[in-house]
């Protein structure tokens, strides 16, 4: 009974103690600067379309801001600007590349082979892992059904 | 316009993201996660490619294009060589984003120190 009052008296604290999110106000973070994110990449994306095909010219986008991801990251602006805006950040393609820089920059202090390489992926390799899983299922239903 | 557009589509996109993430108190990798798997489903029905037709660098950044060009990739080398091709073709058209992702976050961890 003791223990029991006991938790109920935790889990009373807890919710009071616990920050409320503001929801909205992130969101609208979230949007700004993803946002712009993507405003940047399309600016890109036009320039480039002068001189490149189309296709071609995507993939150059894309890695420009990987590379600006990555860079940024390396600098410890990356983050900063992530604690201000959230997903906007992390849902970019930016993002991978900070997912991947960060863990590779901050297990650095392990070697280059047992700390760089081997945790590179420490982070992102959920999204590839998630990313083939689905291809695979959804490849299949299409490939045999035809939706 | 295709700046408003790609701007908005991109925004309401993250927005969507965090309402998710602190709606249901995820922590990031939930997230990216369930938009891959997210853009590879709005594959069905060629949703996504109308999406990008649409806005650009609005839905072609957002990590959503990930599961959407890997899933499109494999459809297309299938179409080619066969059903082996959903295996063969999965990376072609993101090997340029994970490539890059890989050099620059090498040699970004070899020059730079860590931070905070």
């Amino acid at each position: 009974m003791w223990i029991f009052l006991q938790q109920k008296l935790f889990q009373k604290v807890k919710k009071e103690t616990e920050i409320k999110r503001p929801i909205l106000k992130n969101a609208a973070r979230a949007f700004l600067v993803g946002g712009l994110i993507c405003l940047l990449g399309q600016a890109i994306l036009e320039i480039l379309k002068l001189y490149l095909e189309k296709e071609m010219a995507n993939a150059v986008m894309v890695t420009i801001m990987v590379f600006l991801g990555a860079l940024l990251t390396c600098l410890g602006v990356y983050d900063k600007i992530g604690q201000f805006a959230g997903c906007g950040t992390i849902i970019p393609i930016t993002g991978f590349a900070n997912s991947m820089a960060s863990a590779a920059i901050e297990s650095k202090s392990e070697g280059v082979f047992l700390g760089i390489i081997l945790n590179m992926f420490k982070l992102a390799g959920s999204v590839i892992v998630v990313g083939v899983l689905s291809a695979f299922v959804f490849g299949t239903l299409r490939y045999f059904i035809g939706i | 316009m295709i700046f408003l557009k790609a701007f908005l589509v991109g925004g309401l996109i993250c927005a969507l993201a965090q309402f998710i993430m602190d709606k249901f108190k995820l922590v990031p990798i939930y997230i990216t996660s369930l938009f891959v798997f997210l853009g590879a489903a709005l594959d069905l029905f060629n949703a996504y490619d109308k999406l990008i037709e649409f806005s650009g660098a609005g839905a072609s950044l957002p990590i959503s294009s990930f599961g959407h060009s890997i899933l499109h990739s494999a459809l297309e080398k299938a179409d080619e060589v066969g059903y082996i091709g959903i295996l063969t073709g999965v990376f072609d058209l993101s090997a340029a984003g994970i490539a890059a992702a890989i050099i620059f976050a090498f040699f970004g961890a070899l020059i730079f120190r860590p931070k905070g």
